[in-house]
């Protein structure tokens, strides 16, 4: 009564090379990732068909939340720090060197100048109530906001970030805006929709 | 007998099971390469008049324009002649505003779409209606001041 024997394989294999690659992919995302800046307001972006991708660099975002309040953001902090001082400078607003710190750590704000300071000295920012900054024909800080980034960052490009539910009465005075400065080209910031096959 | 390792040889296998070990860093792989390349937000580029330059007045035919209004709760007014307005309506659905602009894309020559929204309308109204235009492939459009005698014409509208 011979029996065939079947030579058993091991079926453990040799692990360390695909770790190792696994390790290094990861490293690699790991640093080339960046992470969503905390924005104080909550803006869902319309949907469209166009797929052109938001550089990396050199943004300006005017976001418009539901409420219809307006934020303003720019990336850099050096870029912002400029940007305080000339501001600063033209509203007469003095602010400390832990002030402009902290300012150029802010990715956007929502406030008229006046209580910028405030906003500044609080530890928890995104629980302090940001009212919007003003954009009306009467009071439009936005104005000074846009071309005084500009003036420290020429390269920046212009985006608007609103919501479903802004009102365009809000989103015309920031265009109007924009446009009273000779920028007669921006950026719309969408999600993505897909393109209907059937017109 | 003198086979069997007492261990006081002290040969312990230093091969470690590194399965755990690539399934964690595969599943951290995959989650950084998601993250990464779908946070980049997309964008719709746009292009206003310059409002400075006075000069840049376009005479186009009447026919080859198709003025829209965005008004309140999605609605959207349109006419054709602004001289001789026949106001009509229509919404944000495919068989609405699309097939308007398939039509006047099917029997005019490069039509002109003139954009007018009310102070009432929402930002995604405007966004959309961009967007149909990239979809129906119209290619001159214009975003517009809405007038008063737009305004007067809504009112006065049956619907």
């Amino acid at each position: 009564m011979s029996k065939v024997k079947i030579a058993r394989k091991s079926i453990s294999l040799d692990m360390t090379a695909m770790c190792d690659m696994a390790f290094l992919l990861l490293t690699f995302f790991i640093l080339t990732a960046k992470f969503k800046a905390d924005d104080p307001v909550v803006v869902d972006t319309p949907a469209s068909i166009s797929d052109v991708k938001l550089p990396d660099k050199d943004i300006m975002t005017i976001a418009i939340d539901k409420q219809n309040r307006v934020y303003f953001g720019i990336d850099g902090q050096f870029d912002r720090e400029k940007m305080l001082e000339y501001v600063a400078g033209k509203y007469k607003v003095g602010f400390t060197q832990e002030e402009i710190k902290q300012f150029s750590l802010l990715s956007s704000f929502g406030l008229p100048i006046g209580n910028l300071r405030q906003l500044l000295g609080t530890k928890d920012k995104a629980k302090f109530p940001q009212m919007g900054i003003p954009c009306d024909s009467a009071q439009n800080e936005l104005t000074d906001w846009v071309a005084y980034a500009r003036y420290a960052n020429p390269k920046l490009r212009i985006t608007i970030k609103g919501d479903v539910n802004a009102s365009y009465e809000t989103v015309g005075k920031v265009i109007s805006t924009l446009q009273d400065q000779n920028i007669n080209k921006f950026n719309l910031i969408t999600n993505m929709k897909a393109k209907p096959k059937v017109l | 007998m003198a086979d069997i390792d007492t261990g006081g040889g002290k040969k312990v296998s230093t091969k470690v099971d590194m399965t755990p070990m690539v399934d964690l860093a595969f599943l951290l792989v995959t989650f950084f390469m998601l993250t990464t390349t779908f946070s980049k937000p997309q964008t719709m580029e746009v292009n206003m008049p310059d409002k400075t330059d006075k000069n840049e007045t376009m005479k186009v035919a009447k026919s080859r324009t198709t003025t829209l209004i965005l008004a309140e709760n999605d609605k959207i007014y349109y006419y054709t002649d602004p001289e001789n307005p026949d106001i009509q309506l229509t919404n944000f659905s495919e068989s609405g505003l699309r097939k308007v602009l398939l039509n006047k894309v099917k029997t005019i020559k490069e039509p002109i779409v003139i954009i007018k929204a009310k102070k009432e309308s929402k930002y995604k109204n405007l966004v959309d209606c961009i967007d149909e235009m990239a979809i129906t492939g119209i290619r001159i459009y214009a975003l517009v001041d809405i007038t008063p005698s737009d305004l007067e014409l809504l009112e006065k509208a049956p619907f």
